[in-house]
Order: C-alpha cells, then structure tokens, then sequence
C-alpha cells in the first residue's frame, strides 16, 4: 500500500484497484478491510490525510505518503530483497524469481 | 436512482451503528461503495445488481467494524453515534459490581473494629489501607475480563507480596518510612489492579493508554460519589439530630464502608458508561490547559525574576511535586482524548508552554534542594521527594522534547503516545522501590 501512495496521493477507491491489478486479481481481500489498514498507517505516522472536493463531486479522503512513511517502505523493500535472495538460494531451479522481482 | 439512494442511505445507517466507526469513516465507506456502483453500472449491471455486488464486496461489517474497534480502541470511549442509538444501553453487571463493593465495605469495617479506629489511630491500620480495598477492584476486573487461573495468580501474587512486606518491616514509632509506605503503596497496587484491567497482558500499548483513560474517568466518579456521599451524611445530621439520634455514630460505620464501597461502584460506572457520555476527564483537561499554562508562564517570570530560586525548603518541593502531577495528568489525558491522525494545534501549543514552565520551576527547586542536600544530607521524605521530581522531569522532559519535534512537524503522535506508555512501568517501579527498599535503607526510622 506504501508502494501504491509512493507513486502520488491516492484514495480509497483507487488504491484498492490498484491493488487488485498489480497483484492480477490474486490478492484480494474484503474491500472493507482496507480502511483499518489504512488508518493504521496514518496513526504509525507513514501517510497523512486530508479531506478534499474534487470540482464534479463528493468529498473524498486522500492518502499523502509521509517521509517516515518513505522510510517504512524502503525498509520492508530491502527485508524483502533478503528473504527472496535467501529463498532463491535454497530453492534450486528457481532462479527467476529474482529475475521476475527485477532486483528491487 | 432515487431508488439507488434510499437503499445507500439504508445500509448507511446499518454501518454507522458500528461504535468504532464514526462519521468521517462511513463518508468515505460511502464514497468507495458508490465508487464501484458506479463502475460495475457502466459495466452493464442494473442498479440493484450493481448495489448488491457493490455491498458484497465491501465485505462482513461486522468483520470490518471489528478491525475498525481494534484501530481506534479511543473511539470506543466516546458516544459517537448518531441519533439512530439514542437509547441507552441498560447498565449490565451492577449486582456483581455490588457484590464486591459490600465484599470491600465488610472487610474495612472489620479491620476498623479490630483496630478500635477511630477511637485510636494505630499505624498498621492506615499503612494497611489501600489492601484492604483494591484486591476486590483487581478481582473485580479479573472476573469481568474472564482471566484464566494463571493470571488471577499473577494478579493476587503482587497483593500477597505487598501484604507480607509491609507487615515484617519493624518500623520505629513515629516512623517517616511508615508513613512513605502508606502513601506510596495504594499507587503501587493501583498500577497492579492494570494487570486484570488490561485483561491479563501489559503488552499492548494501546490497552495502557485505555488504563490511563479508565483511571482519570474514575477519579472523576469517585470525586462526585464523595460529593454525593457527602451531602447525604449532611442532611442526615441535620434531620435526626433533633430527634435524637446520635449521627457520629453512624458516620463512623457509613463512611469507611462508603469510601471502600464507592471505589468499586466508581469503576463500575466508567466500566458501563464508558459508551453513553463523553469522558470527563479530557473535557477538564482542555478547561484548565490554558489556566495552568497561563498561571506557570507567570510563576517561572516571577521565580526568575525575584530569585526565589535559593531559598526553597522541602515543602516547597512537595508543592512542586504535586504541580508536576498536576502537569502530567494534563498532558495524559488531553493526549488519551486525541484523534491520532489529527494534525498539531493551538492546544498543542499552550500545552507545551504549559509543560516548558512546569520544568522550568522545577529545574529551579531541584537546584537547590540539591544543595540543601550536600549540606543536610537525605532523610526518607527528602529521598522520596526527590526521587518523585526526579521521575517526573524525565517524564515531561520527554514529552516535551518530543512534543517539540511533533508541533514543528519532524515525529508523529505516534511517539509520544509510545514515550507515555512506554514510561507508564517507571511510575510503578519507583512507588514500588519507596514501599520495599526505602525502608530497610534508613533503618526503619
């Protein structure tokens, strides 16, 4: 979700299609479920929020990712990094899938 | 689409009734629903269908509404609803709350028989206290958190402990320790009646900031019961009296048992109202922030100004210890009452002039108190006094500095919510370490 905000201020909405086509329908979870998910993240401080009206419409909450929030995320990237090298490592004849992961 | 909003606005009210979730949440709940109606409506599907895959989506709300309670355990603390909820929900569970305020009552008035008070004051019946009241709140607490027998355990070891401690001690006669134990120890228990509250783990920060909430909320109700109390034993004075009846008397039995008594139905009541009013205790804190802000600021201007700085004897750091208190319990509660997300405002600021000037004073008095020291040496109030300053400064110190980085935007709120939690185990420690080692330190005197 990080990642997602990384690329520009979002809402709800959106970021959830979002998640659904990267992930190619495969991660999907109640659409309900976002919203705690991204409270969390504005009360550990990683996005602010801010209520706004967009010219044609209702008003909507947008997800501003913060610099701690940059910090998470660069951080859970290179854990990442670790465990798929390791996995890589250990799993013989699987040498795409750091190649599918593009070396983060 | 007429149709189409009667049927949002009806599974609208239906998410509202959830407590964690207030207004903004289901706005935006709102938004993402007509969102994907929208969507799956210029995909082909009738407005019905859209509705009916557009809710399925959004998945169980009652699912949901629980990961929203477990994110905002705060919210849960205050009436948020609209006026769908009016009716109050029945307070449930008085008759067991009862039951262990008479439990309370029966055994203060027995220890009160055996040690003739108030006839005679004997020591052991004022040191003793606070055991004989606070074991019901903590069982209280661990029956109504359905605690498994390892954690009564746990719950009843640090009772038990502090009961045999307190009573081997061969304190002197007119003992300072004594009466430091006295004082210290119903604030080491009350930190023990956290365990059972917090439901049998002190892991979660969130549950400490509840226990923060839970103790300022019931400070309030035990203030207004005594008020309460008060007024009834006056009127009863003043209508049996002429008939006779000796009202001293009856004092004597009413008001131990009410005081024990009152200590349990106070928890009881912010236990069961804790859904129905807004709390009390935060809407006091932003009452007197900028009082106590205003009458600090002037405080530290004349301290500085006049140089009463030099002259400070131990009551005066007494004073200031219960000023700093006083401090602390501001920042607490006006903290425990914040919306997380919530960016710094003026009350952030004032809150901070207020602490500045608390911490300014103080670094003063400790000056020299210090001094005073080198000079006199320590006796047992002046250790305890010191120590309590000592631990409060480094308390507000924190909050200070964090506050400071959170107001001028480089850390969150998140910090310093965990800097108080974290903290909250060192209040425990230090009344603690004045019940136990003080006394064999200074040889009982």
């Amino acid at each position: 979700m990080l990642a997602i905000l990384s690329d520009g201020e979002s809402y709800g909405y959106a970021i959830l299609k979002r998640v659904r086509a990267l992930s190619a329908g495969e991660l999907e979870w109640s659409d309900g479920m976002l919203y705690p998910l991204l409270h969390r993240l504005g009360r550990l401080g990683y996005v602010t929020t801010e209520w706004r009206t967009p010219p044609e419409g209702r008003r909507r909450k947008y997800y501003v990712i913060t610099d701690a929030g940059r910090a998470a995320l660069a951080e859970h990237q290179r854990q990442w990094v670790a465990v798929t090298r390791a996995l890589n490592d250990a799993w013989p004849g699987s040498g795409a899938l750091l190649t599918a992961l593009g070396e983060a | 689409m007429e149709n189409m909003d009667s049927q949002i606005a009806e599974w609208r009210a239906y998410v509202a009734h959830a407590p964690a979730l207030n207004g903004h949440d289901v706005d935006e709940l709102e938004d993402h629903l007509r969102h994907q109606i929208a969507e799956l409506n210029a995909a082909g599907l009738t407005d019905d269908e859209a509705f009916l895959v557009a809710v399925k989506r959004m998945g169980d709300m009652d699912t949901v509404s629980r990961e929203f309670a477990r994110e905002h355990s705060d919210r849960l603390w205050k009436q948020l609803l609209g006026p769908a909820e009016e009716a109050l929900p029945v307070p449930s569970g008085w008759l067991e709350a009862l039951l262990f305020a008479a439990a309370a009552a029966v055994v203060i008035e027995l220890a009160r028989l055996i040690a003739g008070f108030p006839g005679e004051h004997p020591t052991w019946f004022t040191r003793n206290l606070s055991l004989f009241v606070l074991p019901f709140l903590a069982a209280y607490f661990a029956r109504k958190r359905q605690l498994e027998p390892r954690a009564w355990f746990v719950t009843a070891a640090p009772f038990v402990l502090a009961a045999v401690v307190i009573n081997v001690y061969p304190y002197d006669a007119d003992s300072d320790t004594e009466i430091l134990v006295a004082l210290h120890l119903p604030v080491v228990l009350g930190f023990v009646v956290a365990f059972p509250y917090m439901g049998g783990s002190l892991r979660s920060h969130q549950r400490r900031m509840d226990f923060v909430r839970f103790t300022g909320e019931w400070f309030i109700y035990y203030v207004l019961i005594a008020l309460g109390g008060g007024v009834l034993m006056a009127l009863t004075a003043g209508i049996f009296e002429p008939a006779g009846v000796d009202v001293d008397r009856v004092a004597q039995w009413v008001l131990p048992a009410g005081a024990a008594g009152g200590v349990i139905v106070a928890a009881w009541l912010v236990e069961s109202k804790q859904r129905v009013v807004e709390n009390m205790a935060p809407v006091l804190t932003m009452l007197f922030t900028p009082l106590f802000a205003f009458m600090l600021a002037c405080a530290a201007v004349v301290y500085a100004v006049t140089e009463l700085g030099g002259a400070f004897d131990r009551d005066l750091l007494s004073v200031f210890d219960a000023l700093l208190v006083v401090v602390l319990a501001l920042v607490l509660y006006a903290m425990s009452a914040r919306e997380p997300t919530t960016a710094a405002n003026w009350m952030d600021w004032i809150q901070l002039i207020a602490v500045a000037s608390a911490l300014l004073l103080d670094a003063m008095v400790l000056g020299s108190m210090i001094a005073r020291i080198g000079d006199l040496g320590f006796t047992p109030n002046r250790t305890a006094a010191l120590g309590l300053n000592l631990v409060l400064l480094v308390n507000l110190a924190g909050a200070a500095f964090l506050s400071v980085r959170f107001l001028t935007g480089r850390s969150t709120l998140h910090r310093l919510e965990r800097w108080q939690t974290t903290y909250l185990p060192v209040f425990a420690l230090w009344a603690a370490a004045v019940v136990v080692v003080l006394p064999p330190l200074f040889g009982f005197s």
